[in-house]
């Protein structure tokens, strides 16, 4: 009798060298066929941290890295932590390591800015792969008819078993505790690192939810505290987040430019369905960073002297400056710099730019609040659930604080170049407050 | 330049007074789901469709001082309540923004609503790309914990058709 296709395991176990979690260990055929289907192979092509490489050389890893690593966590704590106890329920094994291996599938090269300006959400598109008519499609629809689906609602947070959803999304799941580590790790920073392993070992299963036996509270502490330095040390880096500015206006350029009928010196097919808001899924399968940089190099070439400008800024590290900047005293500031900055022949619209924290895809920690937002719950002896922060300070005194940032992007090179708009570019960098030196 | 905010400041602005963060978040939902201009991401939480940005971009607008929230405690939580400031009035102002006139008594409408019947709401618009029974099944799974019966269902089936003509 042949086994089924959801049991089968590899003749031998294959392991992948990782310098995050020295191995990666795959013993199911599901999961080493998952990895071989082209959809995922795609996701080499797809740096994890977007243009962070612009500010720290070295992350230059890969989605594939991370989602191999997302699947590594989940293993170890189903195979080495879960497995026997009362409260975990083993059929939900195959479909928790699938969900984890699969979780990103859907992003695209530079995602967030493609998702702003595109209107695009890579959580359709990893639906769309996972449901559509593709490889990792076929691979999980010999588990089962239905496995597919249930894949999809796992990622999606629309399935009816919490438990599974918050192992991989929730405000401690193994998503953020690879990424915080491999960012870390690829980055060069020395913030971003927490004991994993004792994390890992003091995970609980419980009816909704996945929680921390309370003797575990300092390691979760340190990891709240790596998670708040990344932020601000790197996934808000000002000048990542300048080259982030550059990226979208290019964007925003090359699809105002489709929309007045511009004629492109080479004609960008990648984009097209994008400029005409009809994006399917084979189209959005052929992107991948490559093929992004190629069309910039490209319009480093063409005649619209904005889109040749930013194009150049972007390939060539040449990005905008920054100020700080207080929309609540400085809003009507704005208003004169947009006046001025026109008046210097320089659309504000791509070299006047305000960068809020709100315009970034990751997030603190937060308690509880009405409910939106399921907290981490420590386990205490008693066997009561009690919030993490009402029960450690340091976690308190951070996840309390609203910090919040603004700032002014600009080219400084264009303002300082006084052949053309002296007296109007004197002004402007007077306002900025930005010396002329 | 900071058009997001605006928009934001605008439904506030529209709203009078707000009860609720869950509330805030399901009213702009279902706006954007009626194609009012709001750029927030929104994804499925354990309570409905959540924005994570809109969050931080609520927090933005307290710190700017342009809204005042104020925070009541209730049974076992704590409860918000949102009003535009002086300043917030002013910036709004000073914006050169259109706003559909329907915006005003669309909001209005939705916040007239408990914050019950509007979870109810946004998560039946979330499921909206599926067919008839099988929306309705979603519904009822994932709210499983919320108990809601056949009439509210109804209602709320009934109320986004009413919705749709207010757009």
């Amino acid at each position: 009798m042949t086994m089924k296709y959801s049991n089968q395991k590899l003749q031998e176990e294959k392991v992948f060298k990782d310098p995050v979690h020295r191995y990666i260990h795959v013993r199911d055929q599901v999961i080493w066929d998952l990895i071989g289907t082209k959809e995922f192979q795609r996701l080499r092509r797809i740096r994890q941290l977007g243009t962070t490489y612009l500010t720290f050389h070295g992350a230059e890893h890969s989605r594939l890295n991370h989602s191999l690593g997302v699947y590594e966590i989940i293993r170890r704590i189903v195979d080495d932590v879960f497995a026997n106890r009362p409260e975990w329920d083993e059929s939900e094994r195959l479909l928790s390591l699938c969900a984890a291996l699969l979780h990103d599938l859907g992003h695209g090269p530079y995602s967030h800015s493609f998702e702003k300006v595109f209107d695009l959400d890579h959580e359709v598109f990893t639906q769309a792969i996972i449901l559509g008519d593709t490889e990792v499609n076929q691979v999980l629809k010999r588990v089962s008819r239905s496995f597919p689906q249930k894949v999809s609602d796992v990622i999606a947070k629309t399935y009816d078993n919490n438990q599974i959803i918050s192992l991989i999304s929730s405000q401690i799941d193994a998503d953020r505790m690879d990424y915080l580590q491999r960012d870390a790790y690829f980055t060069g920073v020395s913030y971003g690192h927490f004991d994993m392993e004792r994390i890992l070992r003091v995970l609980r299963p419980r009816e909704d939810q996945v929680v921390i036996k309370s003797s575990g509270m300092h390691a979760v502490e340190d990891y709240i505290m790596s998670r708040y330095q990344m932020y601000w040390q790197v996934y808000f880096h000002p000048v990542t987040r300048s080259s982030e500015v550059i990226l979208t206006k290019i964007l925003h350029r090359a699809k105002e430019l489709s929309e007045m009928n511009y004629e492109f010196a080479y004609e960008p097919m990648h984009f097209v369905s994008m400029f005409e808001g009809k994006v399917t899924l084979k189209d959005y399968l052929k992107l991948d960073e490559s093929v992004i940089m190629y069309y910039f190099q490209m319009w480093e070439d063409e005649k619209d002297p904005i889109l040749r400008d930013l194009c150049s800024r972007f390939i060539n590290r040449n990005l905008f400056k920054y100020v700080e900047f207080d929309p609540s005293k400085e809003y009507k500031k704005l208003n004169k710099l947009e006046q001025l900055f026109s008046e210097a022949d320089l659309d504000p619209e791509y070299y006047l730019v305000v960068d809020s924290s709100s315009d970034l895809p990751y997030d603190f920690y937060r308690p509880g609040e009405e409910e939106e937002r399921v907290p981490i719950h420590l386990l205490m002896p008693s066997g009561e659930l009690r919030e993490l922060s009402r029960q450690s300070e340091i976690v308190d005194a951070i996840s309390g604080k609203r910090r919040t940032d603004h700032k002014l992007y600009y080219p400084k090179d264009l303002l300082m170049d006084d052949s053309t708009h002296k007296e109007t570019k004197e002004k402007i960098l007077a306002i900025l407050g930005v010396s002329e030196h | 330049m900071m058009k997001d905010h605006a928009r934001l400041m605008q439904a506030f602005s529209a709203l009078g007074e707000i009860v609720g963060r869950k509330k805030l978040q399901k009213i702009i939902f279902i706006a954007k789901k009626h194609n009012y201009a709001f750029h927030e991401k929104y994804q499925f939480h354990f309570f409905g469709p959540y924005s994570e940005e809109l969050t931080l971009r609520v927090e933005e607008l307290c710190n700017m001082g342009f809204i005042n929230e104020y925070n009541e405690k209730k049974s076992g939580y704590y409860q918000y309540r949102y009003e535009v400031t002086e300043e917030g009035q002013a910036f709004l102002d000073a914006q050169n923004e259109a706003v559909s006139e329907k915006l005003e008594p669309f909001l209005k409408n939705l916040n007239e609503q408990s914050s019950r019947f509007l979870e109810l709401v946004s998560t039946l618009l979330y499921f909206d790309s599926l067919e008839g029974d099988s929306q309705i099944e979603k519904v009822k799974k994932v709210k499983a914990k919320q108990n809601y019966t056949d009439k509210e269902l109804d209602e709320a089936l009934t109320y986004i058709k009413q919705l749709n003509q207010l757009v």
